[in-house]
């Protein structure tokens, strides 16, 4: 799959990868546009972008409210597929879409994924289409090449974190805490412990995010981890500072 | 009811990982409680004891004559404690927290009656509780939430998306995956995620196991007919379970709104709006967009305004084995009207629906027939909203007195 095999290569430069994330339509495809050349810009190696669905059970409070306002908005779909398409162009750097299972259900698993790829995404991150209930979903994903991501969690057995990762792709995403998106933890020696049991589980590269704002809490993850996640915060600073206000940030998570 | 009832493709369990393992064992401890004969014996001598089971079956007489046609009888989930068939569910679910041994509940509630008969089983087991509801139905139904306060429960105003029961359900999911060790989550209704379903479904069949026997007694064979509301489809279930197998028709009255041609409504099967989907954690019919996002409903009762339905209900609707109907707000208020007057009963306006279809049907079938009306709750909780719908003047001039009491600093 193209997504690993891009996240491989980035990782050969050693240092650890930052993934960034959006929700489309939010505020607007404008800003959307200037948040992203921002943090591709400042070094960001892996954008996931939200497609916004009216119920955001995985996600806290800062997202859902920020995708029940771009669905007010008039936020649709296929504005959503669009963009997309127009930021792969752009830019050199591997884009998901993050979304849930009722949105691509709803478009067709085989119409979304065909035109994913046309589009030039390389991955999909949907919180509840857990591989159980895979009605086709995941054969679409992988014949199209876009790359299933899987969300390994701090209760997830090894193995069930084995049986997870056999049908993963690309990377997995290791959820470093309980709870919804958006909430702050610390990186102890139980993260610890818990990255390392997700490590020897799965020989793809893994991703995790817990909250990170500084360049500390990136240094806590090398070692542990091939990619750190941030998540709502950038979506909190352009709310308080603006889309201007993205680029400083990623610049000294970068240091 | 039997695994062979469900259909593959409705239903399911589409959760985020954090909860991967807890349904394991949700649904672990739901077979051995099924299995366990002590389980329901244990679950039917408290409901006896605590909620004046079993409920009784009473002949409208006064109906049955007003209408001319079928004899009609009214099984009471009005008469539980808390006033609705909610209770049933919630000291189940309750048994299931002790054997789980967990300490604290969490639950959402659209009309309030699950919150509070949640509460209500929370302070008896001694568990921690917090309820929650959407803003709006935390304005529609403030007695409730009075209540559930009183009773000890936290509850939580949800103010996402249309804050009503769908939002709620959206918040208490993300707090259960945030507490999933210490808490269980008291679904209120035969939806959302597998097990819950088919659990919610088998706790309320006390209901037609009860009314099986008691119609037999009544009239020495089965009902013709049997009617319910449906809004998670929960009390329906219970009053159809038993009949599953014969050929008593079951009919299932969805919240008809302002009709179903204003689009505004609560009609996933008895309308043609509604299609498959995925969300809050299971597959079936959804009021939603050519997108996938959730359109808002309307109804009257807040407790049928759901975007999606028991994907069982789902299920028996495709076999064609329950028929869907709705009712309109302006139909149920005149029912719920003719049964207080006829009969001294009191519908909640949710139950008023299975009544308003009644009434359609009834004088087309013979005096030799019987039918079923499932009063799933008792319609004085709804006082300011029934009050509000009649536009009833010593009402208003009550709350206006009221009102200017309180803002004096009177009691």
């Amino acid at each position: 799959m193209k997504l690993r095999a891009e996240i491989e290569k980035r990782r050969t430069a050693g240092r650890i990868l930052l993934m960034t994330h959006i929700v489309l339509g939010y505020p607007s495809f404008a800003v959307n546009r200037q948040v992203i050349a921002q943090m591709v810009e400042n070094g960001v190696d892996c954008i996931e972008m939200q497609i916004p669905f009216s119920e955001p059970m995985a996600d806290g409070p800062i997202i859902a409210k920020a995708c029940q306002a771009s669905l007010a908005s008039g936020c649709a779909v296929a504005d959503c597929l669009a963009f997309g398409a127009e930021m792969a162009a752009t830019h050199g750097i591997p884009f998901l879409y993050m979304t849930y299972a009722n949105i691509i259900f709803k478009y067709g698993y085989p119409l979304f994924f065909a035109e994913a790829r046309a589009a030039g995404i390389q991955g999909v991150i949907v919180p509840d289409m857990p591989p159980e209930m895979d009605d086709g979903f995941f054969a679409a994903a992988k014949e199209n090449g876009v790359a299933p991501v899987l969300i390994f969690a701090p209760t997830s057995t090894d193995a069930r974190m084995k049986e997870l990762a056999r049908h993963a792709e690309g990377f997995v995403y290791c959820a470093a805490r309980r709870g919804v998106t958006g909430r702050k933890s610390s990186m102890d020696d139980q993260v610890l412990a818990y990255l390392r049991r997700c490590r020897a589980t799965t020989e793809l590269p893994l991703a995790v995010g817990f909250g990170i704002q500084t360049k500390d809490d990136i240094d806590a993850l090398t070692g542990v981890a091939d990619m750190a996640v941030i998540g709502s915060k950038t979506i909190q600073l352009v709310d308080s500072a603006g889309a201007a206000a993205v680029g400083p940030f990623i610049a000294q998570l970068r240091g | 009811m039997r695994a062979s009832h469900i259909h593959d493709d409705w239903g399911g369990a589409y959760i985020p990982e954090i909860l991967h393992q807890t349904f394991l064992e949700l649904n672990e401890q739901v077979g051995a409680a099924r299995a366990d004969a002590s389980f329901w014996a244990e679950y039917q001598r408290l409901m006896a004891e605590y909620s004046c089971r079993p409920t009784p079956l009473t002949f409208a007489e006064n109906l049955s004559k007003h209408f001319g046609g079928a004899r009609i009888y009214i099984k009471r989930e009005d008469l539980n404690h808390t006033g609705a068939h909610k209770a049933n569910n919630v000291i189940g679910q309750g048994l299931l927290v002790q054997r789980m041994g967990k300490k604290r509940v969490i639950a959402e509630t659209g009309a309030g009656q699950h919150g509070v008969a949640c509460a209500t089983m929370a302070a008896k087991f001694g568990f921690d509780c917090a309820i929650y509801m959407g803003a709006v139905d935390v304005q529609r139904q403030r007695p409730n939430v009075f209540w559930m306060e009183k009773l000890g429960a936290k509850v939580v105003a949800v103010e996402d998306g249309q804050r009503t029961l769908k939002d709620a359900i959206n918040e208490a999911f993300r707090d259960w995956v945030t507490n999933v060790d210490t808490t269980h989550y008291v679904f209120g209704t035969a939806c959302g995620p597998a097990p819950f379903p088919e659990l919610v479904a088998w706790l309320q069949s006390i209901i037609s196991k009860e009314s099986i026997i008691q119609i037999r007694e009544r009239c020495g064979k089965l009902p013709k007919r049997i009617y319910a509301c449906v809004g998670g489809g929960s009390n329906a279930l219970g009053a159809f379970y038993e009949y599953l197998d014969t050929d008593v028709e079951l009919i299932g009255v969805e919240a008809g709104g302002d009709g179903l041609s204003t689009g505004r409504h609560a009609a996933r099967l008895a309308s043609d709006d509604a299609s498959p989907g995925i969300a809050q954690g299971y597959k079936t019919m959804f009021l939603q967009n050519a997108d996938g996002q959730m359109r808002e409903t309307h109804s009257v009762a807040a407790g049928l305004d759901y975007v999606g339905v028991s994907p069982i209900l789902v299920d028996l609707w495709q076999k064609k084995r329950v028929r869907f109907e709705a009712a309109t707000d302006t139909e149920v208020m005149a029912a719920l009207d003719l049964t207080v007057k006829k009969e001294g009963i009191i519908p909640a306006l949710e139950s008023a629906h299975a009544f308003v279809q009644a009434f359609k049907e009834a004088p087309s079938l013979s005096p030799d027939d019987a039918i079923i009306i499932n009063m799933s709750g008792r319609g004085d909780k709804d006082i300011f909203t029934i009050a509000s719908a009649y536009d009833d003047p010593s009402w208003r001039a009550f709350i206006i007195e009221k009102a200017a009491e309180y803002r004096q600093g009177g009691r």
